[in-house]
């Protein structure tokens, strides 16, 4: 069909996308597994490398085009969504991966972000989610928990804080998972379901900031306490979690709940099953909410639903205008509708 | 009424009358009606000798309520003929137009020929067996208006009456109700006795060739897809509405099947920075917009200069600054446009000079952007964008070829900055090419590699280049025209939307054997090569804008060898010949 990536059988391999730019990032970043991961996915994806076009904002992951050896645009802050948007529209054959951190995608481009997802261009985004500024070193971000302590609230933040899965479902999103940068076996699956996903799709890497927010992630991210703060969603199977495996999230009446296997007679079947292609968003939306310590926080595919997409839709108006207008060309054009001659 | 406008152009078109018109509108869509603030106009002005204005002072008002009297007798003739509604000139309609007493009575229109016409009764006489209601015999009486305006001109109404038939298709009611409402108004003039004499203007000599009626936003849109044509790439529209360029967005939405991509993004910023994402892509890249729209692209033009992508940015000039007056027309984006970025970011810059002019600027802005790697703005005006003129129709084999400078596949030379001797533009790679594959982006560029670089002798090194590139297209454009003696005691100087106003000013004075010259600029930056040795053959010079002296400030600044002095008006308003007159009188006297 128009409009849509054609793949083909092509040969590439990690080396075929790394770059001989000196990477930046400070040691012990999130971001370096991130590119490690995407290196792995590009060349998995049956697209030709000069088919692939990254696109970023400001922000210390929207360096991240300068790192691959693809066509790459590193825009201005805010923007990337918007310019990925051209890109994708000027020519629907190409793989446009856009990368953002939260301060570019929700606070500055904020009202790209929401208008890219509900026009549904086939673009995957990459939200790196450190919750706080880091290139400009250490104030606090759209996502910043409440009341945490930064350069620009010394008595701790009064705002409350987005949660990206929330906002991409209210926006009509078709896609959205959520990932950890200190996993890159399933960052490298997960990227390979974004990119195969028919639409805008958006995967939330929890990334950490070593130097200006070290550790936001570690409730969810050690050892110790990760398996009892995070549920690993697997479509079609009931949602268990804990070191253990013996607690589940069960539907009760209008809100979800954390319920313990076994106690008070509850087995898997009173669980809820995770289906991300149900096109109702209720459930998904309470899923994408859930936050530690009175939830576990969701990782996987939380939504992902078929929605043709614009470029498809824009390429079908073009192809009936060109078959049905009489009018084929300028000089067709300027001599249309009322002239008069002198002579 | 813009559209009872529009018809009586078209119809006197076809007299073979040349034509310029204004159209004068609320800001508001639905101001309240019978209010000063809600009357909506349209001035239309034909001749049988060339003519480049809307006219300064009408010979015929027609006047549908108290207040669109109030508001435009001060732009009618003393002696000119005014048309009236009687059935709307009630104590409702002189209290909401804010008359204290009858006009009509008052003795304020003494000195005027005032035609009393019941016209709202009349046209629920006419259309009363037809069955119509009173809402649709409503809406039809400005061609009652119409139709008596084409007896006193003696203009046939075969023209209007087809448009009818177009427009109305599905309902032969319409059809039939306008056709009598339009008679009815030809016969009511022409058998009332009032009207003494009829206004015959005989067709005027032009060029010959085939004309059709354009507006300013049309012939832009058009002059793109021209362009488009000739470069044979597709056109990317990113657009936001905004009065009063909204138009051009609405027009090349209707042109898919020449492929044209129009996205209307979500704020100005999206428009322009998507636009910017279809350059890189190969798109030709547009982005349309009014004065505080332009404002709000200023950080994505200089990611264009930073970038060196072309990309046309159309900014129609309206009265500011903020929201300022929207439907009105002003030249004071100039400033704007020449240093309204942070650091050094030279772009070309072209002002159209009439709204069929707009074709060609929108054409050639298209041409230099993309054969020179830049960015160009291109300046309209609400006064050009909403008016039009006969525009005689060019034939696409006659359009000059456009040549961007595309990198081919596999080349092993190819490097993101390196540049050509003569034009100093980089190459255009595209997405999809293979062995081509490069980054761009804001930040500073290695020369030659393109590659990030803080380094500070590159870094003024790259300022030069980009603004040398841009300076380099003086070589590209025509040298600048002088209309009148290349020696003279008075050089009138404008640039933009006030040519048609200032040349009919300037020929006048010339009859009457006054030593004047014009040097009206299109090419604002770079400048044609000349205009620095045209000033400087003229005992004085004088500056005319639509705003409080931006050009002069530009002229002093590259010129400051020269005495300017100046006609400056910002209301709104276009010049009127007799300002101008009076201005240019005034310094050949002292």
């Amino acid at each position: 069909m128009e409009g849509q990536i054609k793949t083909q059988p092509v040969q590439l391999t990690k080396d075929d996308f790394v770059s001989d730019q000196m990477v930046k990032w400070c040691p012990g970043c999130g971001d370096h597994a991130i590119l490690h991961s995407v290196e792995k996915v590009f060349p998995e994806l049956g697209i030709p490398k000069e088919n692939f076009v990254v696109v970023s904002g400001i922000g210390c992951s929207s360096r991240f085009p300068y790192y691959m050896n693809t066509y790459g645009i590193h825009g201005i802050h805010g923007r990337a969504a918007a310019i990925a948007s051209g890109v994708k529209i000027s020519n629907p054959e190409l793989s446009v991966w856009m990368i953002t951190g939260d301060g570019d995608c929700m606070a500055i481009g904020g009202n790209h972000f929401i208008h890219v997802l509900r026009r549904n261009l086939d673009i995957n985004i990459l939200l790196f989610n450190n919750k706080i500024y880091g290139l400009t070193k250490g104030q606090y971000s759209p996502t910043t928990p409440m009341g945490s302590v930064t350069k620009t609230s010394p008595q701790g933040t009064i705002e409350h804080p987005f949660n990206p899965g929330e906002l991409v479902i209210g926006a009509q999103g078709t896609f959205f998972a959520r990932v950890l940068d200190t996993n890159p076996k399933m960052m490298t699956d997960i990227f390979m379901d974004a990119a195969r996903h028919k639409g805008t799709s958006l995967v939330e890497v929890l990334q950490n900031c070593v130097i200006f927010n070290n550790k936001v992630h570690d409730l969810i991210t050690n050892k110790a306490t990760k398996d009892d703060n995070t549920i690993i969603l697997e479509e079609g199977k009931p949602m268990i979690f804990g070191k253990d495996n013996d607690k589940g999230i069960r539907l009760n009446g209008l809100a979800l709940e954390v319920v313990r296997l076994g106690e008070n007679g509850i087995t898997e079947k009173d669980l809820l099953v995770h289906d991300p292609d149900h096109s109702d968003t209720g459930i998904q939306m309470m899923i994408a909410g859930m936050t530690p310590p009175a939830f576990p926080m969701a990782l996987g595919v939380i939504r992902r639903v078929k929605q043709v997409t614009y470029e498809v839709l824009l390429e079908n108006q073009i192809a009936h205008a060109r078959e049905t207008s009489p009018i084929k060309n300028m000089d067709d054009l300027l001599r249309s509708g009322n002239t008069w001659s002198v002579e | 009424m813009q559209l009872t406008g529009s018809l009586f152009s078209d119809a006197a078109a076809q007299e073979g009358n040349v034509f310029a018109t204004f159209p004068d509108y609320p800001a508001e869509i639905r101001a309240p009606q019978g209010t000063v603030a809600g009357v909506s106009g349209y001035q239309v002005h034909i001749g049988s000798k060339p003519i480049h204005t809307s006219g300064d002072l009408a010979d015929v008002l027609v006047a549908m309520n108290p207040a669109s009297l109030k508001s435009n007798l001060k732009w009618t003739k003393k002696g000119g003929i005014i048309i009236v509604d009687t059935d709307a000139f009630n104590d409702k309609g002189f209290e909401r137009a804010g008359y204290a007493k009858d006009p009509l009575e008052s003795g304020e229109l003494d000195g005027y020929r005032v035609i009393r016409a019941p016209i709202t009764n009349l046209v629920r006489e006419s259309v009363k067996d037809l069955g119509v209601d009173h809402k649709v015999a409503g809406k039809s009486r400005n061609m009652f208006a119409l139709g008596m305006l084409y007896y006193l001109f003696n203009i046939n109404m075969e023209t209007t009456m087809s448009f009818f038939e177009k427009k109305f298709r599905s309902n032969p009611l319409i059809v039939e109700a306008n056709r009598r409402v339009l008679t009815a108004g030809y016969d009511y003039a022409d058998t009332i006795e009032v009207i003494s004499n009829t206004f015959n203007v005989a067709p005027a000599p032009l060029n010959t060739g085939t004309y059709r009626n354009l507006t300013g936003n049309q012939a832009t849109a058009w002059g793109f897809m021209a362009a488009a044509e000739k470069a044979g790439r597709q056109i990317f529209l990113g657009s936001y509405p905004i009065t009063p360029a909204t138009e051009i967005l609405q027009e090349l939405s209707y042109h898919k099947q020449f492929g044209v991509k129009v996205f209307q993004a979500e704020d100005e910023i999206a428009g322009i920075t998507s636009a910017i994402g279809a350059s890189y892509t190969g798109s030709i890249a547009v982005t349309t917009t009014s004065g505080p729209g332009l404002s709000l692209k200023s950080e994505a033009i200089g990611l264009a200069v930073m970038t060196e992508l072309p990309l046309v940015i159309v900014d129609v000039q309206r009265g500011g600054p903020s929201t300022g007056l929207p439907t009105k027309s002003e030249q004071s984006d100039l400033l704007q446009a020449l240093y309204g970025r942070n650091g050094e970011a030279p772009v070309i810059i072209i002002a159209a000079q009439s709204s069929g002019d707009c074709f060609y600027a929108a054409f050639e802005a298209t041409k230099l952007s993309l054969e020179h790697m830049t960015p160009v703005i291109l300046l309209t005006d609400g006064y050009l964008a909403n008016g039009s003129e006969m525009f005689r129709i060019p034939s696409m084999k006659d359009m000059p070829a456009i040549h961007p400078p595309i990198a081919q596949a596999n080349d092993p030379d190819y490097k993101p900055y390196l540049r050509d001797e003569e034009k100093l533009r980089r190459q255009w790679a595209v997405p999809g090419t293979e062995g081509l594959r490069h980054r761009v982006g804001g930040l500073e560029k290695w020369d030659i590699t393109g590659h990030v670089s803080h380094d500070p002798l590159n870094h003024q090194r790259m300022c030069e280049l980009r603004e040398e590139k841009v300076n380099r297209v003086a070589n590209f454009i025509p040298k600048q025209e002088v209309v009148g003696p290349e020696e003279n005691d008075l050089l009138v100087v404008s640039w933009g939307g006030t040519r048609g106003v200032i040349l009919e000013a300037v020929q006048q004075m010339q009859a009457e054997g006054k030593k004047v010259s014009m040097m009206h600029l299109r090419h604002i930056y770079p400048l044609p090569l000349n205009v620095e040795e045209i000033l400087g053959r003229y005992k004085k010079i004088i500056v005319c804008e639509l705003n409080l002296g931006q050009l002069v400030k530009y002229l002093k600044i590259n010129f400051p060898q020269y005495k300017y002095h100046q006609l400056n008006k910002i209301q709104g308003l276009p010049f009127m010949v007799k300002e101008l007159v009076d201005a240019c009188n005034a310094l050949l006297e002292d």
